[in-house]
């Protein structure tokens, strides 16, 4: 059974399962389905092609070594390998260890994000959402979330007060929210 | 359960990994027993994955789907099973092992033990032996019943005698007395150590029996008092610290 197989007509449950079970075509499937946005957001990060490689292999060598690091009763898989995929890079980015145990990692998010269709409308909106909001929140945001700058170094690098920068972080988190919630 | 509002900042700052130190130790411990910030968490880790889709677009190169492919297949999960039993698999014998030279160490302690535990038991034994053996010299020196007969030369009128066995070094001493004539109510003979300087020294008060003999045995002596000879007198019956004369009966040492 060859991944392609997999592609579109096969729910992340199946995919995992076949993981599980130890069929290496299932792994085939999984990268044709997330490949690309766990691949993204390690290269925005990390702003180089070798390093985002290594992170997009490290992310799913570790789900197939360990499958149950993942929860499906306590959310999306896709969602799950952007996020780890985006600790990951940070860690490599700041040169620190793992600070975070992804068997501890629940995400929970509308919509999925198995079929590529669903994928580029998300896509969309979340760009649109971001062009939207007022360029010193989107900032501070990008700063945290690609940069994996501290709201300190934040506060340091913008001059605006901690309490500001805290706020214009949760807030465009859920200004983001709020797009997919109508 | 809502988010509670005081931590809702710094929720956000954890999901991206930002919060550090005491506030960090001080959400983790909050999200223990706060089932709605632990939502809240989820969902903005669920805002973070909107986030990422935000890169959308470059996609890896196709040698990235190779590398990943012969990786898998280097790492095949049969083997990954198999080199989890074998790990596992090793536990009982490492286990086993250990129980083996605990045991080999015991062994050889519980030999030692037995070693020495038969000595001891030899050692009892011979104790035992030789304390009954004391015990029945005492209980026939001692005995009510026991026949005592003292010889003297034929057609001799029976006198008091006393016989005296003193050992100085252990300060132990046996009085074996016969033919006393008996005494007066409220009345006891005492046996005195005459020391070779000094005053006499009480050694025991006794009465003799219906047969006019008595016994004292290690009576309470201090140790290494060298004698000069043994006596005996007629004292009141709770004894006295100093002979009253006269002595009637008395042996010197040899």
């Amino acid at each position: 059974m060859s991944g392609a197989e997999f592609k579109g007509d096969r729910t992340d449950a199946a995919v995992l399962a076949a993981i599980r079970s130890g069929d290496e075509s299932g792994m085939a499937a999984l990268y044709d389905r997330y490949s690309a946005v766990v691949y993204s957001v390690a290269l925005r990060v990390l702003g180089d092609t070798g390093a985002a490689e290594d992170v997009l292999q490290e992310v799913f060598m570790q789900l197939w070594r360990n499958p149950g690091l993942f929860d499906s009763s306590r959310g999306s898989l896709g969602p799950w390998l952007a996020v780890i995929a985006r600790h990951r890079a940070i860690d490599g980015l700041r040169k620190r260890r793992p600070e975070t145990d992804i068997a501890d990692v629940v995400v929970s998010v509308e919509p999925d994000m198995a079929g590529e269709a669903e994928r580029t409308r998300a896509m969309e909106k979340v760009r649109g959402t971001l062009g939207s909001m007022p360029s010193p929140q989107r900032q501070a945001l990008e700063m945290a979330y690609f940069e994996g700058m501290s709201h300190s170094e934040i506060s340091e690098k913008t001059g605006e007060p901690l309490g500001t920068i805290k706020t214009r972080i949760r807030s465009g988190l859920l200004a983001l929210r709020k797009a997919f919630a109508t | 359960m809502s988010l509670h509002e005081q931590f809702a900042e710094n929720l956000a700052l954890y999901a991206l990994g930002m919060l550090q130190g005491e506030e960090r130790a001080a959400l983790e411990t909050h999200l223990e027993g706060c089932a709605g910030c632990r939502r809240e968490l989820e969902q903005l880790r669920g805002d973070m994955a909107l986030m990422a889709l935000s890169t959308a677009g470059p996609v890896p190169p196709r040698r990235a789907r190779q590398r990943l492919i012969e990786a898998v297949a280097r790492e095949p999960r049969q083997a990954a099973v198999a080199a989890a039993r074998t790990w596992w698999a090793l536990v009982p014998w490492v286990v086993a092992v250990a129980m083996a030279v605990g045991l080999v160490a015991l062994w050889l302690q519980n030999s030692n033990l037995q070693r020495t535990i038969a000595g001891l038991q030899d050692q009892t034994a011979q104790q035992m032996a030789e304390l009954q053996r004391a015990r029945d010299v005492v209980s026939t020196l001692t005995a009510t019943n026991a026949m005592r007969v003292t010889l003297v030369a034929a057609k001799t009128p029976p006198q008091p005698q006393g016989k005296a066995i003193y050992v100085r070094d252990r300060a132990s001493l046996i009085f074996l007395a016969s033919n006393l004539q008996a005494l007066p109510p409220q009345k006891a003979y005492e046996l005195w150590l005459i020391p070779t300087s000094g005053a006499p020294i009480p050694a025991g008060v006794f009465k003799p029996d219906a047969h006019g003999s008595a016994t004292v045995i290690n009576p309470p002596l201090p140790a290494g008092v060298q004698a000069k000879a043994f006596a005996i007198t007629v004292e009141p019956e709770s004894g006295s610290s100093a002979p009253t004369l006269p002595v009637v009966m008395v042996g010197l040492g040899e």
